[in-house]
């Protein structure tokens, strides 16, 4: 499906460089290891639960990839590590959410672009209609990019947000990763009609549905979408097509809904493998290439580990600390018999 | 009525610093709560350009009490404008809308439909300044007209200071007159927190002095604080919005008998001024809390347990508390038997009057 405007001059940046193809691939390989790693991590316990985005590397890569951090802003679902990692927010902040050390991450949203981690189900997707609508009010161009999966296609809050975008001709792209899975229950039973990009005719948004495992071709989507949206002419709705090979989370066992030969066939060809025979079809990269660009996904993991490892807990005063801007003197007090009653400070 | 309240509320005359007042040169207009709130939001958008206005029926119409009225034409439409009819919509952009650094003033038509929009208030609204570690505050100021008396329909009388008062992150209010609503409101909308502000809408009209200041805050004392509106010796009424009106007329009505009625009006329900409570207690000894909530887990529980923190020791009687009951809100013909009445909160005072130590 297409029914976004054709391309108006100036829309799109043309068709991705040899360099630009190879930095796709550098970036869904170290989100690649960065993704693995953290289950290991948790098998390890080195962090109590991780929700995996293994398979959805091209949908989160190549959507923040069409990100302009000066102006846009982005706002993730819990399983987004592939678009945080693409916009270059600190992973091992990021992480810290993970490690149970900070609800919405460590990261400084306004500085990264990215809105804090979000665990409700199409919670945030409100919120960036209104930052989008922000723009308008402001007389910029920024465009808001709201995440969230085919489970959250299903909330209330999904067609509010997309009624109000329309209504307000507010500058959001709504990119939806159908990866086939809401844990477990799948999209047939999940979405009537078999595809959230359907609805978007009934709010007059123009909407994509797109091969959401072929990077180039969600750059490419997501690119148009931006140019749409940033020129004044209200959402678009993409729906990347792809597939949640792992578990929703590190407590969910998939084999208790569905079968390993299902997986396989649901699963398709690996995208990072699909751009590796693009490269080399291509003659973008050689060997010597993919060689640097896992020791440097190996590096980084490393890097990342270590920097989690070492991240202790917030002190205890924050709990009070950060509740609001001016504090009460209820909260007041009862940091003040915390501090007196508790071991830690 | 309006006389008793103005009366107590006293701004620039008797009680706090009447010096200063005698120095500077306050205003006094009377006009409607409606007209105060309506006066606090106009002067809210001149002064603050990053603040916004809207809801549904809040720009053409004016409200549905017309309370933003005139605020659309003054301001434009970017200011203050119609949302689609969806509350989770309306509190869910204003999250957006603080986080790009705007100061939202969103509308929920009324009480019940807040519940609509429960989860934004609760899981986003109220936690972003803590989730994001201080750096996305949410200084939205959520107007709803509040609790009942006004013989409508299902849904349009409920009191929901306790369900937002539990809520970590959120701050509560409600004015009792014209006077408390102008000056809450212009605070509350200049405050970098949520704050829930219930407007009690059996008030709308009632028509007073408001006292507007010289621009050096609130007259007559603390923007935070409870405010003692009749003082007495014997029993301390408290309540808030539209309950406030109400005790001073059972005060009135008690002094006939010889009993001396203090009334407090809480104004913030979180946070609790929790010394002005035990300052009254402590004089009086006695206290009925009054509100149209249901009982069990109601406000009053929580009051209750201040003064009894505050003023265990020289408390005569348990505190005592005339509510609404366990009930889902009647229709408009039950309306009176529901909502504390002068008899009932009368009775409530003689029950405390006469309680004796076993």
């Amino acid at each position: 499906m297409d029914t976004l405007p054709p391309r108006t001059p100036g829309n799109a940046a043309g068709p991705l460089t040899a360099a630009q193809l190879r930095e796709l691939y550098s970036l869904m390989l170290a989100v690649r290891h960065l993704d693995t790693s953290a289950v290991t991590w948790q098998r390890q316990g080195l962090i109590p639960g991780y929700a995996p985005e293994l398979g959805q590397e091209a949908a989160q890569v190549g959507s923040g990839y069409a990100v302009d951090t000066s102006r846009d802003f982005v706002f993730p679902t819990y399983r987004e590590m592939g678009v945080a990692r693409t916009l270059g927010v600190d992973m091992v902040a990021y992480m810290s959410t993970h490690k149970a050390t900070w609800h919405g991450g460590l990261y400084d949203p306004l500085a990264s672009r990215l809105a804090p981690i979000q665990a409700v189900v199409a919670g945030s997707v409100l919120h960036a209609v209104g930052w989008a609508h922000g723009q308008t009010l402001d007389g910029k161009d920024g465009v808001a990019l709201s995440y969230f999966g085919d489970g959250a296609s299903s909330q209330g809050d999904i067609h509010e947000a997309m009624n109000f975008a329309a209504v307000l001709k507010a500058p959001v792209v709504f990119f939806i990763q159908n990866n086939g899975w809401a844990i477990s229950v799948p999209t047939e039973r999940q979405v009537a009609g078999g595809s959230v990009a359907a609805r978007a005719a009934g709010y007059g948004i123009p909407a994509l549905k797109i091969d959401g495992d072929d990077v180039v071709a969600v750059v490419g989507a997501s690119r148009r979408a931006f140019a749409h949206a940033r020129s004044g002419n209200g959402p678009v709705l993409i729906e990347a097509m792809t597939y949640r090979r792992g578990p929703h989370s590190t407590s969910d066992d998939p084999g208790r809904y569905r079968s390993l030969e299902e997986e396989r066939a649901g699963a398709g060809e690996d995208p990072i493998e699909r751009l590796r025979k693009r490269l080399l079809a291509e003659g973008a990269a050689d060997e010597a290439f993919f060689a640097a660009a896992l020791a440097a996904a190996e590096a980084e993991e490393e890097e990342v580990r270590a920097g989690i490892e070492a991240l202790g807990p917030r002190p205890g005063t924050e709990m009070f600390d950060l509740v609001f801007q001016e504090t009460t003197p209820a909260l007041q007090a009862q940091a003040a018999s915390w501090r007196e009653e508790s071991e830690h400070v | 009525m309006s006389n008793a309240i103005l009366e107590g509320a006293g701004p620039a005359g008797e009680s706090a610093g009447g010096s200063a007042a005698a120095r500077t040169a306050h205003t006094t207009v009377v006009l409607s709560m409606q007209q105060a709130l309506n006066r606090a939001l106009d002067e809210v958008l001149s002064e603050n350009p990053r603040t916004l206005v809207f809801g549904e029926d809040c720009g053409r119409l004016g409200g549905v009490f017309r309370v933003t009225d005139g605020l659309q034409a003054r301001h434009g439409g970017q200011r203050v404008f119609d949302t689609p009819l969806a509350e989770s919509g309306i509190l869910g952009m204003s999250v957006g809308l603080a986080m790009a650094g705007f100061h939202p003033i969103p509308e929920v038509q009324f009480d019940g439909f807040a519940y609509p929009a429960t989860s934004q208030i609760v899981c986003q609204i109220a936690r972003m300044n803590y989730r994001s570690r201080g750096t996305l505050p949410m200084p939205i100021t959520l107007r709803v007209p509040s609790f009942g008396g006004i013989r409508a329909p299902e849904h349009h009388g409920e009191s929901l200071e306790a369900l937002f008062a539990h809520v970590p992150g959120l701050k509560v209010v409600s004015p009792s007159n014209p006077h408390e609503a102008y000056h809450l409101l212009k605070y509350a909308a200049a405050r970098p927190d949520p704050v829930v502000f219930l407007e009690p809408k059996s008030r709308y009209w009632q028509k007073g002095e408001v006292d507007l200041g010289a621009g050096d805050g609130i007259p007559g004392g603390s923007p935070t604080g409870a405010r003692v509106l009749r003082q007495g010796r014997h029993i301390t009424l408290v309540a808030w919005g539209a309950m406030v009106a109400r005790c001073l007329q059972v005060a009135a009505l008690a002094a006939e008998d010889g009993i001396d009625a203090e009334v407090l009006d809480l104004r913030w329900l979180k946070p609790i001024d929790a010394p002005a409570l035990a300052a009254s207690v402590r004089k009086t000894r006695r206290a009925v809390v009054v509100h149209e909530a249901p009982l069990t887990s109601g406000l009053g529980a929580e009051v209750a347990q201040l003064i009894t923190q505050g003023c265990f020791d020289t408390l005569k009687a348990p505190v005592e508390r005339v509510t609404g009951f366990d009930v889902p809100y009647p229709a408009g013909d039950l309306e009176d038997e529901y909502i504390p009445n002068t008899d009932r909160i009368l009775f409530g005072i003689q029950r405390v009057l006469e309680y004796r130590r076993g």
